[in-house]
């Protein structure tokens, strides 16, 4: 009871951002640098929310990230702009390629323990943005035009399904399957759990969902260039997630959103946006190596406090 | 039948025989210990007997069916439980939880019917609970169940893991040195907890101990190890006045000033 009560308030919560975010849009009263803004908090949301998954709560290190975006927007853009399939059609197959490309290079890596993860999606990556590079089919080096798709509703759908996947999950025994693994992977083994099934899951979900980002990410510019995915993007995404805190949904969630405010507005000097992101990684390190929310969530502190209110 | 036959089993690392010609026979029911002096391969076995490690040579054999090249997660489904010499919980999950892990792989709800919250999910979800909590208040860790496992006390630690293990609905339980780092007073709560446990589940249980008093005063029979060689097997008052035994132990002219 208590936890469809906590369902309850998530999906009323989130239809009232949704409406009142709507509101302003279609009023005209927010401009479209502020609304482009905020489809980019929302992409990146997701992002942080699908490295979340892979890093966070079954802790094998994936520095590629972007590589999978690059996946969801080429495929995306393609099904759109050349076979002039729907948008939503173009999202999905987007997703499932990305999901693909991530079982390629989740199998033969996540069998080992260790960082071989790291080093094959850091290098996979790589190869992605260098492929697109050379592809004419998908303008090489100068671009890709794709036409503008991405509208809030669609981005908040794709957010909200998100969120509730992967929290759904995380809050099963598959999920617990998976901190397990990040935990202690010896006595996961140990205490039945097939470890690579699981570690190959979480990372194929988590590509899927950032396909599903990358088919966004194309759609919201006019032009997507393979130069977007390199390695720093992958590293944005990274941090998003350490420094909302490892094994912390909501963690990523909020810095996702304070990260993209703050570079939006230093866009205009992008060399000062790459000092303050390493001042900003430096101080939570010194003040908060356990990232912004530890290993909590939001709800959990709403827990604490009303418990305290108690006494 | 033996529930548990190790037939000739051995590994070698590179050229290192680590165990060799490791010969072992457990019945259903029984206690029995394993000993032997540091690096005498003590663990290693235990690796080779969960999975951990293929043995290079020779079979495990476990109620009817042969272990090796099994993976440590299809050792545990067919029925071989461990602890680990230095503990292994999941730190950051609540002691409630860590017990659910072991019941993971007793619940059969897909991926997707939790991503989806399906009914089966909830049914599943519920019985873990229920099982998990029984356990908890058997080992008398229900008033702990939502602190994380990391914030135990160093005994509740090793109750826990025991717990765990149990969880996990073995026939065979290796325990490997439950009672490191205890005070006297906490190991011998551990050798009443082993003795219950054991009538309660119908256990059979193989432990490695370097406490003597605990593996004399519960075991009934007990194996030796020495340089990965099986040295002697016998009963606790057998394997005391071993003279084989007790050059591994102690050194060879001890042994004969002791004889």
């Amino acid at each position: 009871m208590k936890k469809a009560k906590q369902f309850l308030l998530f999906l009323v919560l989130s239809l009232v951002v949704y409406g009142v975010i709507q509101y302003l849009i279609q009023t005209g009263m927010l401009n479209p640098f502020y609304s482009n803004m905020i489809i980019s908090i929302t992409i990146n949301v997701i992002l942080a929310v699908s490295l979340h998954l892979v890093i966070g709560i079954t802790g094998q290190f994936s520095i590629g990230h972007a590589g999978f975006l690059a996946v969801g927007a080429y495929v995306s853009a393609i099904v759109t702009m050349q076979w002039e399939m729907p948008f939503f059609v173009a999202l999905i197959v987007g997703g499932v390629v990305a999901t693909l490309a991530g079982l390629v290079v989740g199998i033969p890596t996540l069998r080992l323990r260790g960082d071989y993860l790291a080093i094959a999606t850091l290098g996979f990556a790589e190869i992605i943005r260098i492929t697109f590079l050379n592809i004419d089919y998908v303008g090489g080096a100068s671009g890709m035009q794709v036409s503008h798709l991405t509208t809030w509703t669609s981005a908040f759908v794709c957010l909200f399904i998100t969120v509730l996947v992967i929290s759904n999950f995380t809050n099963s025994r598959h999920g617990r399957a998976c901190i397990a693994i990040r935990e202690n992977e010896i006595a996961a083994d140990a205490m039945g759990i097939n470890t690579t099934f699981y570690k190959v899951a979480a990372f194929a979900l988590g590509s899927f969902f950032a396909g599903i980002a990358g088919g966004l990410y194309s759609h919201n510019f006019y032009i997507i260039q393979p130069t977007n995915f390199g390695f720093l993007k992958s590293f944005d995404i990274l941090i998003f997630v350490v420094l909302g805190g490892l094994g912390s949904l909501s963690g990523a969630v909020i810095s996702a959103v304070l990260l993209t405010v703050i570079s939006t507005f230093l866009g205009e000097f992008p060399e000062t946006r790459m000092i303050i992101y390493s001042v900003v990684l430096i101080v939570v390190m010194l003040y908060r190596p356990q990232g912004l929310m530890g290993t909590r969530e939001i709800t959990d502190l709403f827990k604490r406090s009303t418990a305290k209110g108690g006494n | 039948m033996a529930l548990l036959e190790v037939k000739n089993a051995g590994i070698t690392f590179g050229g290192l025989k680590a165990v060799s010609g490791f010969n072992m026979e457990i019945r259903e029911g029984e206690l029995v210990g394993l000993i032997g002096p540091n690096g005498a391969g003590k663990t290693t076995s235990f690796n080779l007997l969960t999975g951990v490690y293929t043995p290079s040579e020779g079979d495990i054999i476990f109620n009817g069916k042969r272990l090796n090249g099994l993976a440590p997660y299809q050792v545990t489904r067919s029925g071989i439980s461990r602890t680990f010499q230095n503990i292994r919980l999941f730190g950051e999950l609540t002691v409630l939880d860590n017990v659910k892990v072991a019941y993971h792989s007793l619940a059969k709800n897909s991926i997707l019917s939790s991503i989806l919250r399906l009914p089966r999910h909830f049914s599943e979800e519920k019985i873990m609970e229920e099982k998990s909590l029984e356990f908890l208040e058997i080992f008398g860790l229900d008033q702990y169940k939502d602190e994380l496992a990391k914030n135990l006390p160093y005994g509740q630690q090793r109750r826990l893991e025991i717990a765990r293990a149990l969880a996990a609905g073995p026939k065979l339980l290796l325990l490997d040195e439950p009672a490191a780092g205890m005070n006297p007073q906490e190991t011998h709560d551990l050798m009443e907890l082993i003795a219950f446990i054991r009538k309660q589940f119908g256990l059979t249980i193989l432990l490695i101990e370097h406490d003597m008093q605990l593996v004399m005063g519960i075991c009934e029979r007990i194996y030796v190890l020495d340089h990965g060689q099986l040295i002697a097997e016998g009963t606790p008052e057998a394997i005391r006045s071993n003279p084989k035994v007790i050059e591994a132990y102690l050194g060879e002219e001890v042994a004969s000033d002791h004889a």
